[in-house]
């Protein structure tokens, strides 16, 4: 399950949430990851673009994976903008027995920060600045660049 | 006629073009000085699926994203 919030993710909530949808599942495991936005370089907070189609295809894709290991995967994610100490955040992942959750969430977050299209801005006096220095290009990238 | 758009902190108005493969858009995106600068690190998508060469046959109505380095989380 991926959902996508405008604004702050209501943490408790949502853990919460997740918890209950699968209290009767019969998972072992329930290993959640919560982002919380940091105070750094005198940031007011963060701000978020998300290209919905390839999220969504992205997501889908990991959730097969999780699946054919007997596992499910959640993640809540925030568009516009997140204060300090708020959440932009969220994935979780439950499974029968641990290993396989642990190693999941693992490779799940990894792989999020690298391919997950979404965009991420510093808050700073009021204007928006794309996050450049802490940005991955998606693997595969650079196709249009002139060739040398 | 396919669409390109650009995505996140890219500014840059979508586009419109008669081309029928990517090597075209290559060419006109390098000449661009708006977006040339972000080609380099940019990765491509056809109609929301991801590409990775420009042998990629374009037809009419097709949307072509530019996806600059991410950042999530």
């Amino acid at each position: 399950m991926l959902s996508l919030y405008n604004g702050s993710l209501d943490v408790p909530k949502l853990l919460k949430e997740w918890y209950e949808a699968e209290a009767q599942s019969n998972y072992g495991a329930y290993i959640p990851f919560v982002g919380t936005v940091r105070s750094e370089d005198g940031i007011d907070g963060l701000s978020f673009d998300i290209y919905e189609p390839i999220l969504n295809s992205w997501f889908e894709a990991w959730q097969t994976k999780a699946k054919e290991r007997g596992a499910v995967i959640k993640m809540a994610h925030s568009r516009g903008d997140v204060m300090l100490h708020e959440s932009s955040y969220i994935a979780a992942v439950f499974s029968p027995k641990r290993r396989v959750a642990l190693e999941f969430i693992d490779a799940f977050v990894e792989d999020f920060k690298a391919s997950a299209p979404i965009w991420k801005y510093d808050l700073i006096d009021g204007k928006r600045v794309y996050a450049k220095k802490r940005s991955t290009a998606i693997k595969g990238s650079g196709i249009l660049g002139a060739k040398s | 006629m396919v669409k390109v758009e650009f995505l996140g902190p890219i500014q840059k108005e979508a586009l419109e073009l008669e081309i029928a493969d990517l090597n075209e858009l290559a060419a006109i995106l390098q000449k661009d000085e708006e977006v040339n600068e972000w080609l380099e690190s940019c990765a491509v998508a056809v109609n929301d699926t991801l590409v990775a060469s420009l042998e990629c046959p374009l037809k009419d109505g097709d949307k072509i994203s530019l996806l600059p380095p991410v950042c999530g989380g």
